[in-house]
């Protein structure tokens, strides 16, 4: 199999998603979009399957609470109870509305954290993790669409060509 | 263009003819210049208040808390009054981009970044505070809930002082992430124009190899807002624990119901009269006019006036309630008749004048969108913010039950050292970051830049007239 990729460049986020569905509608597959900023609709143009990282932010926030449950069980009410300002210690619901700052912190402390960590591992951004955006100016004003070519450049670049491309490339990619 | 419409009535965000590409050249201009002259003076001025302020730590944490002008009945003065003055202030960035994103304002995608910056960098002021007034700031571990060697004693989850704990690493760590998460796209793009290969090397590592597939982009907006809406109640959470360090006491004037709604909208007042304040000059230095325009000053005052008119509620509320209870005690709070005329008086009334009088000049449309008068006028509420939890602390803690027990707090000059050196602390920071981040959400106001971009927006209403 060929490695060879087509590169396209539009600099316009309107003619880009044209663009997009264009070569979607002719059944090629698009394997990549760069762009400089989010733009409304590309996902779904595309065909990306909804992110799920809401929902497992919110099950991150429900192990938050549990945890803090846990921990203001374990430490107020089982290991050393202590009675502080006539504050009930011996259940931890009779105590619990003094523990309510504290559950809530741990919620969003687990939810927010969480879930930014899943979305850098799911992406793959870290420190020290090299870029790979194939062109610098698609962090300008430049959006680069990827196409997988199979013997098939001439119609590609025709048809690319015609959405409204400024700048067509057939680049050997490297993986 | 109809994907990008926006009614004509609507004034530009984003001033003169730009393009996407001088939306980048603007924002990364700062960065790939040099400092001028003034920048150079600020920022020297700042490090030595800063020095000043460290060597005022150095000096309490050798000496003692008694190097403070402390007494038996003023057990905090300064020490608490700057630290929820600092944590006010860092209330307005997460607001701006927290709740204003949930309520789709475009207007604050100029101003999110460094509102944000700022939320941060006074979020580090206000927690040094509690850590230098444990004299032994070595001993700071033991408000986490760890095993220790004393037998298996914990840390007490009744109490607000360890609430406070919980809710300002919280916010801090995440904000810090919500805002270092914003920041990637914008580093990308300083790191794919730099020339120099150690500023690439940098802004490579700062931006954690960011890419901008169209993959990265859906999961990045979905993180924002979901990080949004945790951040809404965080904000909230914040202060409303703040104020239950007094609100739960018993003391007559701190043990008020209202504390935590009214220190959360003073919180906001205070945090955008910070923004105002930073951004009136930022804009100027940055050559970023044409971004922070007139009209985010204007909807940052509309803000602050609101705000500023719960908090006027609040007072009122406080000396209606402190009169009526027709108790004696009562008259010692700091919002009474008795801290009107007696010897705090010049604090009641700088609270009286700066908090609550001179805001009302926003209701000007005139002064409102004038820069330079937003300017004088957020100075005053940052002053009278700080004598407000000045008054709280110190007026309510003078007068005790006990009449012959009865003294006045009188700063030291390791006080206010301290204090100063904060401030120096703040403006480094936020110095040092407006000559190497991306002071301006630039990812995001690229996005906005067909609906609400002068140049736009005048080629669409050119289009209705044909």
């Amino acid at each position: 199999m060929s490695n060879k990729v087509i590169h396209a460049f539009y600099n316009d986020d309107e003619i880009l998603m044209d663009a997009v569905k264009k070569v979607r509608s002719e059944h090629h597959h698009i394997e990549e979009v760069f762009c400089p900023f989010p733009v409304h609709g590309l996902d779904k143009a595309l065909g990306l399957a909804p992110t799920r990282l809401a929902i497992a932010s919110f099950m991150y926030g429900c192990v938050g609470l549990c945890f803090a449950i846990w921990m203001t069980n374990y430490m107020m009410i089982q290991d050393w109870p202590q009675d502080i300002g006539g504050k009930p210690n011996f259940t931890w619901w009779a105590n619990m509305p003094a523990f309510v700052p504290i559950l809530f912190e741990m919620t969003v402390f687990f939810a927010a954290h969480l879930m930014v960590i899943t979305f850098y591992m799911r992406s793959r951004i870290w420190p020290f993790k090299e870029a790979e955006n194939p062109d610098p100016r698609t962090t300008d004003d430049h959006f680069l669409m990827e196409i997988p070519v199979h013997n098939n450049e001439k119609e590609l670049t025709a048809l690319l060509k015609g959405t409204g491309a400024v700048e067509i490339n057939i680049v050997e990619k490297h993986s | 263009m109809s994907s990008h419409y926006e009614a004509p009535i609507r004034e530009p965000l984003i001033l003169g003819e730009k393009s996407y590409h001088d939306i980048t050249v603007d924002i990364a201009r700062p960065i790939e210049g040099k400092a001028n002259k003034n920048w150079y003076i600020a920022f020297y001025i700042a490090l030595a208040a800063m020095l000043w302020g460290f060597g005022c730590i150095f000096y309490t944490v050798g000496t003692g808390i008694g190097t403070w002008g402390l007494n038996k009945n003023i057990g905090w003065a300064w020490d608490i009054t700057n630290f929820v003055w600092w944590v006010g202030i860092g209330h307005a960035g997460t607001l701006i981009s927290a709740v204003l994103l949930l309520f789709r304002q475009k207007w604050r995608m100029a101003i999110n970044r460094s509102a944000e910056a700022m939320t941060i960098f006074a979020v580090f002021q206000a927690g040094l505070f509690p850590i230098i007034h444990m004299g032994r700031p070595w001993n700071g571990y033991w408000v986490l809930p760890m095993p220790n060697q004393f037998g298996s004693l914990w840390v007490n989850f009744n109490s607000p002082l360890l609430w406070d704990v919980f809710a300002i690493s919280t916010y801090l760590s995440v904000s810090l992430v919500f805002w270092w998460t914003g920041l990637l796209p914008d580093f990308a793009m300083i790191r794919d124009r730099a020339v120099k290969p150690f500023q690439k090397k940098i802004y490579s590592l700062l931006s954690f190899g960011w890419s901008g597939r169209a993959k990265d982009w859906q999961r990045f907006e979905e993180v924002s807002l979901v990080l949004a809406g945790l951040a809404t109640p965080l904000v909230l959470s914040v202060h409303t624990i703040v104020s239950m360090d007094f609100a739960t006491s018993i003391n007559p004037g701190w043990h008020s119901t209202i504390f935590p709604p009214y220190f959360v909208a003073g919180a906001i007042f205070s945090g955008f009269a910070m923004v105002q304040t930073l951004l009136g000059i930022m804009r100027k230095v940055t050559n970023l006019e044409n971004y922070i325009t007139r009209l985010h000053i204007e909807y940052m005052n509309i803000v602050i006036i609101l705000t500023g008119g719960i908090v006027a509620v609040a007072y009122a509320t406080e000396f209606f309630i402190a009169w009526y209870t027709a108790s004696p005690y009562e008259n010692y709070t700091y919002l009474s008749v008795g801290a009107a005329t007696g010897p705090y008086k010049w604090a009641f009334w700088s609270l009286i004048f700066f908090n609550i009088l001179t805001p009302q000049l926003l209701w000007f449309k005139k002064i409102r969108r004038s820069f330079i008068w937003s300017f004088i006028i957020s100075i005053a509420i940052n002053i009278g913010m700080w004598f407000e939890r000045f008054d709280i602390i110190a007026i309510v803690l003078s007068k005790g039950h006990l009449p012959s027990t009865w003294w006045r707090f009188e700063p030291t000059f390791v006080d206010i050292g301290i204090f100063i050196g904060t401030i120096g602390f703040f403006f480094v920071l936020f110095l040092l970051y407006a000559r190497t981040f991306p002071v301006i959400a630039q990812a995001e106001v690229k996005t906005i830049l067909k609906s609400s971009g002068e140049s736009y927006k005048k080629l669409r209403d050119g289009n209705h007239e044909q």
